[in-house]
């Protein structure tokens, strides 16, 4: 990088935890004046919670921060961008129930400055509507004209193209240039390496919570970014996968022909465009996908927390039209929540949570058969190895066990199929094993699972065939030992696979 | 060094002990208080507090607020409240007494029939209908108010059925007042069902997260409504032990229990958002009450220091209870 | 790549009339009600127009004022159960204080009075945000607290105010005939909420109850907007206490109980969301007038008034669960 200059923005060694969740570890930045910056990582490597140390909506545990050479470390994001450091959020940072002119007003933002930018951008918005109103693209490019009235050292933009049309997106790559031209510096965050490879002078990389790389994507390439995301982790991946034992090596030809338990047929709903698939008897059926590519709505969908816009689902063979969790759980489909917050009742002990789902109808509000109670629950609680020394909470025991409650109750009151949003989500790395080898034995046994997580490693030690989703639509299916992380990372981000591999 | 950790890990171990059983805290402040209370009773009186007689009185005094306590403690472990609590105890006395005339049974179901109606209505708003608790309790309240001052100045004559009266106001062997068996039953049948049957268990699970609740595939307005409902019917119970006990309906019997079921059910260490606690904490919560009130009464205490004492409890008990689990 | 040839691009939400029907119809919609109500209420009573018009005046008037301040603190996101009984706190420390005093030395007493109500309504505020419990919780204890500080300082209703006082409500302006009463609430509206409004504080407010995220985001201090809603919510509290003495002429410590309930009423007929965030106080002062005039027409029309009770009572359930059900279907 630039050597001989003193780089614009300087972050060394932030680190930050939330509780027992380390979301970054130890991660360096600089940014040089006047270059276009990428920030790149796969999903939870800690790109946001960089982004939100560096603009004062976090503080972080630890490390240091200068701009220009001078400390600075923001106490709120105005106070960041009071430093030169402008953000763009991820999340709209406009009012909804205030117009656009009162919005402006609210961060003392100059009406015709902001006008001026976005007639820049060739975008015209009447400053009168309710921010409520506008279409999320829009209020991207009022946050970024907003942004840029203050004339920024550096322009942080937090997956601005992940809501934007194409030609929206060309005009985020315009200013970017303009700023570059100007000598000012952008520091940009997104999934899509294509954007990366065209617009960015260098770009760094971030594999949990740690900076593994910085380089020049020009030069490199997208198989050359998808190797630094991966590093030497995915080595160590495929050496687990061939230490398991040659049976427990998923085989996808057999599940071809077992019995189909739910099945997808063109479904809609929300960002999902359209998916289908056939979920079998005893197969473990991995979901592969960026952030907000659909796949929270489909596990939504499926479990009965919201209606499908559009397509047909079937379970054993029969119509399904979940409306309310209830009719799912009836029907043996039952959801494992990403947010293990979502499903466990944290004041409430173990055998408590695990064994709601049994009293979930009115006819079985009568007396509890303690007993009976008392063994189902043991069962799964054995079968996941809680540990039970502070079962008197929920909200006492560690992530792992938690999400292992949030598991077990499903094992307690049966199903036929499980759907796991993310099941290993922040949980360490013994759990997580544990969670590989109990989904595997409850396929054996018969079990038909559909397995997301944000870590590809795991596709390939727990999936018999995973499907990659983008952008609403299923875009490849690869076999479980074929999953390596370099394969799905190309499928989720839309691009061609090779046709051997497919 | 380890020491100093050994014994705060036991200071930790004690407070989680006390977290848990906030019952046994509140035995000892209820045993304190009866001795402060037999203490004023010898300076002021002359006498000992702490009698057969006045025990027996205490219970007496305080069961109707048990029944009234019992009701809000269901609904406050949903993570609502019902501020119509006073007047529907209030319509259920009138109620029996206008129809008691008819038949002891067709005054106490007309009694129960009020309360369950008014319940209902309550649990219609809330559940299905996802009025702030607040304010569909308040506005049935109103609703309940206006009618019972219309037909309480109608004239009609008003007969407390025996058996009502019996069980409000009569001892057995000089020392058990009925209403405490009454309150002693229901007390059973309460503890044991929040603990035991699948009902308890899904009160739990929406006051302490509804959507979990709901995750769970439980449809939350049918808990919602049956709860609503049901702490009507034990308001109703509460106003007939009150009239059973006055003998004489009139608009103002309940007035009071409003303030201090929430209050009782508070220092009972039932959670205000849902989800933590149980009646028994609510029967000390209520027996600490009555016997404040009595302490108050002593010395000479006047209503607006009363109304300071159980708002301030509110507010300072909640923040407690929020910092004490929050601190997890 | 590509040089930006794209032609420029124009974005609308809604057509503007559309938009205007959104912010503003609600309240249009209410004064619509109260004027759809006059002609009704004329044809029901015998006294003539300026006499009634100022008697409606002056039995809206605590609660217009009661109203504002509950819209206030509902539109930053939280809502106020206390505000009936520190009303009667008000009414009854000035009915026993400002008794035997001079028009001069009273007016100054209210001043006082105002300030110390924006205090006590500034500390539920700090509570609230100190403790982290839900305003709901503070401000159901401070109902009783207040309720037992009013009885504490007037056990039975007494007292009262100078006559020239009262006439600051009860009298007419001059020649033109408009009431005192309606006077003050709009001078309230014009000198005291519409300059904070369309300013930073008052967008704050708004921000604060519509989006606390995105408020945050924005730069605005939460917690100290909030406490600010309480502290302003206060002044109106602490007219609408002022408004009952000189209205009523005596001080009444169960003045306020009904109070807290119609305010929300009042407040949610007027277009304010319970979500927060969405409303205004034009609407609230015709929902106020609305509710008051309702009561009036029962009276009238020889109904028994305890059924204003029951009306009101379901009057309120009705208008919360309306617009429960309209705000779901606009915001999802």
């Amino acid at each position: 990088m630039n050597d001989e200059a003193v780089p614009l923005l300087e972050a060394r060694a932030v680190a930050k935890h939330y509780g027992p969740v380390v979301a970054l570890r130890s991660a360096d930045l600089s940014v040089a004046p006047g270059e276009v910056h990428a920030l790149l990582g796969a999903n939870g490597a800690g790109k946001s919670t960089l982004v939100k140390c560096l603009t004062g909506v976090t503080r972080p545990d630890s490390g240091t921060i200068s701009v220009a050479g001078r400390p600075a470390r923001a106490r709120s994001p105005m106070h960041a961008a009071r430093l030169g450091l402008s953000p763009v959020f991820q999340d709209p940072a406009l009012v909804p129930d205030l117009t656009v002119a009162q919005n402006l007003r609210l961060t003392r933002s100059s009406v015709d400055a902001v006008r001026s930018q976005l007639s820049a951008m060739d975008l015209q918005v009447s400053f009168h509507e309710l921010v409520g109103d506008l279409p999320l693209p829009i209020l991207r490019m009022l946050d970024l004209a907003r942004a840029l009235t203050h004339d920024p050292q550096l322009l942080i933009l937090d997956e601005i193209t992940a809501a934007l049309p194409s030609d929206l997106a060309e005009r985020v790559f315009d200013v970017m240039r303009q700023r570059r031209e100007s000598g000012r510096s952008v520091l940009f965050i997104t999934h899509r390496l294509a954007e990366v490879i065209a617009t960015c002078d260098s770009a760094t990389i971030l594999r949990d919570g740690q900076d593994v790389g910085t380089m020049e994507p020009k030069e490199g390439g997208e198989s050359r970014i998808v190797e630094i995301m991966l590093g030497p982790e995915a080595a160590k991946a495929e050496a687990e996968a061939s230490e398991l034992d040659e049976a427990d090596v998923p085989v996808a030809a057999a599940a071809g022909e077992a019995d189909a338990v739910l099945e997808v047929d063109d479904l809609k709903v929300g960002a999902v465009q359209s998916i289908s698939f056939t979920l079998r008897r005893g197969e473990i059926l991995g979901i592969a996908a960026l952030e907000g590519q659909g796949q929270d709505e489909l596990f939504e969908a499926l479990a009965g927390q919201r209606k499908a816009d559009g397509g047909e689902l079937r379970v054993a063979g029969e119509a399904f039209r979940p409306r309310h969790p209830y009719d799912a759980i009836r029907r043996k489909v039952v959801l494992v929540p990403p947010d293990r917050l979502l499903a466990l009742l944290p004041q409430r002990p173990v055998r408590e949570n695990v064994a709601a789902p049994l009293y979930n109808s009115a006819r079985r509000w009568g007396p509890i058969n303690m007993r009976e109670e008392g063994k189902r629950v043991r069962r799964a609680v054995d079968a996941l190895q809680i540990d039970m020394r502070a079962a008197k909470q929920v909200r006492r025991l560690s992530g792992g066990n938690q999400q292992k409650v949030t598991i077990a109750r499903w094992i307690a009151s049966g199903f036929a199929a499980l759907l796991c949003n993310d099941p290993t989500r922040g949980i360490d790395v013994g759990t997580k094993r544990q969670v590989y080898a109990l989904l595997r034995e409850l396929a054996e046994d018969g079990a038909a699972i559909l397995f997301f997580s944000s870590e590809l490693a795991e596709f390939p030690l727990v999936c018999d065939r995973v499907l990659t989703v983008y952008g609403g639509r299923v875009t490849a299916e690869v076999a479980g030992a074929a999953a390596d992380e370099a394969t799905l990372l190309q499928a989720m981000h839309g691009l061609q696979l090779d046709e051997a591999v497919a | 060094m380890p020491e100093a950790i050994e014994r705060e890990s036991r200071l930790r171990g004690v407070q989680r002990f006390l977290v848990d059983n906030p019952v046994v805290v509140l035995a000892g402040v209820l045993a304190l208080l009866f001795v402060l209370t037999d203490l004023v009773n010898r300076h002021e009186v002359g006498e000992p507090f702490v009698t057969w007689n006045q025990l027996s009185t205490t219970f007496l005094v305080a069961a109707p607020l048990g029944m009234i306590a019992a009701g809000q403690t269901l609904v406050m472990l949903t993570g609502g409240v019902d501020l119509s609590v006073a007047f529907t105890a209030t319509a259920a006395a009138f109620a029996t007494a206008w129809q008691g005339g008819n038949g002891t049974t067709q005054g106490i179901l007309a009694g129960l029939a009020v309360g369950l109606g008014i319940g209902l209505a309550n649990g219609i708003g809330v559940g299905i209908f996802h009025v702030n608790p607040l304010i569909m309790t308040l506005g049935t309240s109103s609703v309940t108010f206006g009618l019972l001052s219309i037909y309480a100045g109608k004239s009609f004559e008003k007969v407390v059925p025996g058996l009502v009266a019996t069980l409000g106001s009569d001892r057995f062997f000089d020392y058990l007042p009925a209403n405490l068996i009454f309150w002693a039953a229901m007390a059973a049948v309460l503890i044991l069902g929040l603990r035991y049957t699948g009902y308890g268990r899904m009160l739990y699970a929406v006051g302490d997260n509804e959507v979990a609740a709901r995750l769970a595939g439980v449809r939350v307005w049918q808990v919602l409504v049956t709860v609503y409902a049901l702490c009507g019917l034990f308001s109703a119970f509460g106003g007939l032990l009150l009239v059973g006990f006055t003998n004489n309906p009139d608009l103002g019997l309940a007035t009071p229990y409003l303030l201090q079921s929430v209050a009782a059910v508070v220092i009972g260490g039932t959670s205000i958002f849902g989800g933590w606690g149980s009646y028994s904490g609510t029967i000390v919560g209520v027996l600490i009450l009555t016997v404040l009130g009595s302490l108050l009464t002593l010395l000479n205490s006047e209503e607006w220091q009363r109304q300071v004492i159980y708002g301030g409890i509110i507010i300072v008990l909640t923040a407690i209870y929020a910092r004490v689990s929050g601190a997890e | 790549m590509s040089a930006t040839a794209a032609a420029p691009m124009e974005f609308r939400g809604a057509a503007p009339w559309r938009r205007a029907l959104r912010l503003h119809g609600w309240t249009v919609a209410v004064w619509l009600v109260l004027l759809a109500l006059v002609p009704y209420w004329r044809s029901l009573s015998e006294q003539d127009f300026k006499f009634d018009l100022s008697s409606l005046a002056i039995d809206a008037l605590p609660l217009c004022f009661a109203a504002m301040a509950q819209a206030i603190i509902i539109i930053s996101g939280g809502i106020d159960l206390s505000i009936g009984s520190l009303m009667a706190v008000v009414n009854v420390l000035s009915a026993r204080e400002m008794v035997d005093m001079s028009f001069g030395k009273a007016i100054a007493f209210s001043v006082l009075l105002i300030l110390l109500t924006m205090l006590a309504s500034g500390f539920t505020g700090v509570v609230i945000t100190l403790t982290r419990i839900p305003d709901i919780v503070v401000t159901l204890g401070m109902l009783f607290v207040w309720q037992g500080v009013a009885l504490w300082i007037m056990e039975i209703p007494g007292g009262g105010v100078p006559i020239d006082y009262a006439d600051l409500a009860l009298g007419d302006l001059g020649t033109t005939g408009i009431p005192n009463a309606t006077i003050a609430v709009f001078a309230a509206l014009l000198l005291v909420w519409a300059p904070i409004r369309w300013l930073r504080p008052g967008l704050a407010i708004y921000a604060v109850g519509s989006n606390r995220n995105s408020a945050y985001l924005s730069g605005i201090g939460v917690a100290r907007t909030r406490v600010g809603a309480y502290f302003l919510a206060g002044l109106f509290t602490g007219l609408a206490g002022l408004a009952l003495s000189a209205s009523s002429g005596i001080g009444d410590p169960n003045s306020g109980t009904t109070y807290t309930l119609n305010s929300v009423a009042a407040a949610v007929l007027g277009g304010v969301s319970l979500l927060g965030g969405v409303g205004g106080l034009i609407g609230v002062i015709a929902a106020a007038y609305v509710l008051t005039l309702s009561k009036i027409i029962l009276l009238l029309r020889g109904t028994d008034p305890n059924y204003a009770n029951v009306y009101q009572g379901a009057l309120i359930i009705l208008v919360v669960v309306i617009g429960g059900l309209l705000t779901r279907k606009t915001r999802s």
